[in-house]
């Protein structure tokens, strides 16, 4: 999503003269272009993040339009009481992106891993936090979030490819079709599903996709679609405290929209005190491969 | 002039501290020359000022109602169930307050980076922070010190409130800053020392921050050499004087201490003059 994310910036630079782009030291490779452009609109801020979000806040006070990009982990935990005060606090228009979410940097270990960067925003005050899934999201979630008044946060991660057509990126989209089960996901975590080579498995499953935090009303097809199938199953690259499964448990609930029964999918975090890859790490939280056909057999059995 | 200002001013912050039952005394002491000068002798209106120790609030809310920028029924509001007037700055209330602060460390960065906003717009405003000097245990001022020397914003001002106390120890026996202006030349800065009460000197400190500022293209900190609850026998220089609040006796006697020592500079000036 990084070059996609790039490009939406540049186009947006073309029409907007207030932007300011502020890194914490990272964007090797990535942010080059970017800079170049920007010219002074272009800070490497160091690697200090408490003082990249609360100069972005300033900025934003002075009428400017900044972004601040980092590893998702440092976008928002390192600086967390400086998003909350400078920026939520003051509802301020400060874009914060975090790149590499959930378990994408891999092999680099615990450190880098976002998996609580969802719930953490969650947790403040007029955040509005924006889940790309595909390549072509990001224009559409640049613009929405260069137009929209509050702080946000952008969760990046590395682009789903996902069979079919697309719908537009929306708070709430239906991926596809299928016969008993709704399965609701944020994110590329979704890829998981359509990797497993299981057709059979994919027919049973209705996919929808969450765009935003805080989750908008349930939309009426959805919430037909749950009233009739019964199962459904949240999946998220993300621990379970204030992710996705918590927040859709909440909604349900209020909305009067009854799952039987609701499953809740999300990263485990270290259960075997190992690293490997991205895709490693889904496989043992079971958010891929063998181990999430299987719980999906198990839920369809039941 | 700057005495009669810092008079009332501390004569009205005594009282809402009084009526409020409230601590903090002795920072709002140790500040309130500074936050004078700034908004009676130094700010234009285009420019900013941000109270990164928020804990002094009681100075700034003073000073804002000695300019009529609070009207006296918010200042009697203050420290009630429904005021806007909190111990802490608040937020998007108060327009000459652009940031709530109270969790130290902020105040240098968010003026940072309004700072950087008029830089690129071409505007000639100035951004005027008061930090503290136990603060400046906090790691993000030094994040904040780097990116305003690497970047040059001579359009920030920072004042260091030194008063060598912060909320429960001295400063050298908590987290030593010793040597400070060392450490703040090291990071870029001209640096200019000066005592925090004295206007006399606080004027002549603010004409060499214009003119270093002009003269090396370099930012600007400037050390006020300044004492916890100043000018109030009972309590100055003491711990004591970040927490706790007055009882009436104390009130009586920290009225009458600031009003003689207010006579005496009148008189100094009147014997000068």
């Amino acid at each position: 999503m990084r070059a996609e994310f790039v490009r939406a910036m540049l186009a947006l630079f073309e029409q907007r003269k207030d932007l300011v782009f502020i890194t914490g030291d990272m964007g090797y490779m990535a942010l080059e272009g970017l800079a170049q452009v920007y010219g002074e609109r272009f800070v490497n801020a160091g690697v200090a993040e408490q003082n990249a979000v609360s100069v972005a806040a300033g900025l934003a006070r002075a009428g400017h339009l900044p972004w601040v990009y980092s590893a998702a982990v440092f976008t928002v935990l390192r600086p967390y009481e400086q998003i909350r005060n400078d920026v939520c606090l003051h509802e301020l228009p400060v874009k914060l992106v975090g790149n590499g979410a959930g378990y994408a940097y891999g092999i680099m270990g615990a450190t880098h891993h976002a998996l609580e960067d969802v719930g953490a925003m969650r947790a403040l005050p007029n955040m509005k936090v924006y889940l790309p899934l595909v390549a072509t999201d990001l224009l559409p979630v640049v613009n929405a979030m260069a137009e929209d008044p509050r702080p946000n946060y952008l969760r990046l991660g590395l682009s789903a490819k996902i069979p079919g057509e697309i719908p537009v990126f929306a708070a709430w989209r239906r991926l596809k079709p299928g016969r008993s089960a709704v399965v609701i996901g944020m994110g590329p975590v979704l890829q998981g599903l359509y990797d497993l080579g299981r057709p059979d498995l994919l027919d049973e499953l209705e996919i929808w996709c969450v765009g935003n935090f805080p989750l908008e009303d349930i939309p009426p097809e959805l919430a037909s679609s749950i009233q009739e199938k019964g199962r459904v199953i949240s999946i998220e690259e993300h621990y379970r405290p204030g992710g996705l499964g918590e927040a859709l448990s909440c909604l349900l609930l209020t909305s009067g929209v009854l799952p039987r029964p609701l499953v809740c999918l999300h990263a485990a975090g270290y259960p075997s005190g190992r690293y490997g890859s991205q895709r490693w790490h889904l496989e043992e939280s079971g958010l891929a491969g063998p181990a999430l056909a299987s719980r999906l057999e198990q839920i369809l059995r039941a | 002039m700057l005495a009669e200002r810092a008079f009332s001013v501390k004569k009205r912050f005594l009282a809402m501290y009084k009526k409020a039952n409230a601590g903090h005394i002795g920072s709002a002491l140790s500040c309130a020359e500074l936050l004078v000068l700034l908004k009676f002798a130094w700010m234009r209106d285009d420019d900013t000022f941000v109270l990164s120790k928020g804990h002094a609030v009681g100075a700034l809310y003073s000073v804002l109602a000695e300019a009529n920028l609070l009207s006296p029924s918010q200042i009697d509001s203050y420290y009630e169930d429904g005021t806007e007037l909190p111990a802490l700055p608040p937020f998007n209330t108060i327009k000459e307050i652009p940031f709530a602060t109270g969790s130290l460390g902020h105040g240098l960065s968010v003026s940072a980076g309004m700072a950087l906003g008029a830089k690129l717009d071409r505007r000639q405003s100035r951004f005027f922070c008061v930090t503290s000097d136990g603060e400046l245990d906090e790691g993000s001022v030094w994040e904040a010190a780097l990116f305003i020397a690497h970047h040059k914003l001579t359009n920030v001002v920072w004042v260091v409130d030194r008063n060598h106390i912060q909320a429960i120890g001295r400063t050298e026996d908590v987290l030593a800053l010793e040597p400070l202006d060392a450490k703040l030349r090291a990071f870029g800065y001209r640096v200019i020392s000066v005592d925090g009460h004295d206007f006399a000197a606080l004027l002549a400190a603010r004409d060499e921050c214009v003119r270093a500022i002009e003269t090396y293209a370099a930012p600007v900190a400037i050390i006020a050499n300044t004492v916890k609850g100043n000018g109030l026998n009972y309590m100055q220089d003491t711990v004591d004087s970040h927490y706790l609040p007055m009882t009436d006796a104390q009130y009586e006697q920290a009225l009458a201490e600031v009003t003689r020592a207010h006579a005496a500079t009148m008189n100094r000036f009147r014997n000068a003059g």
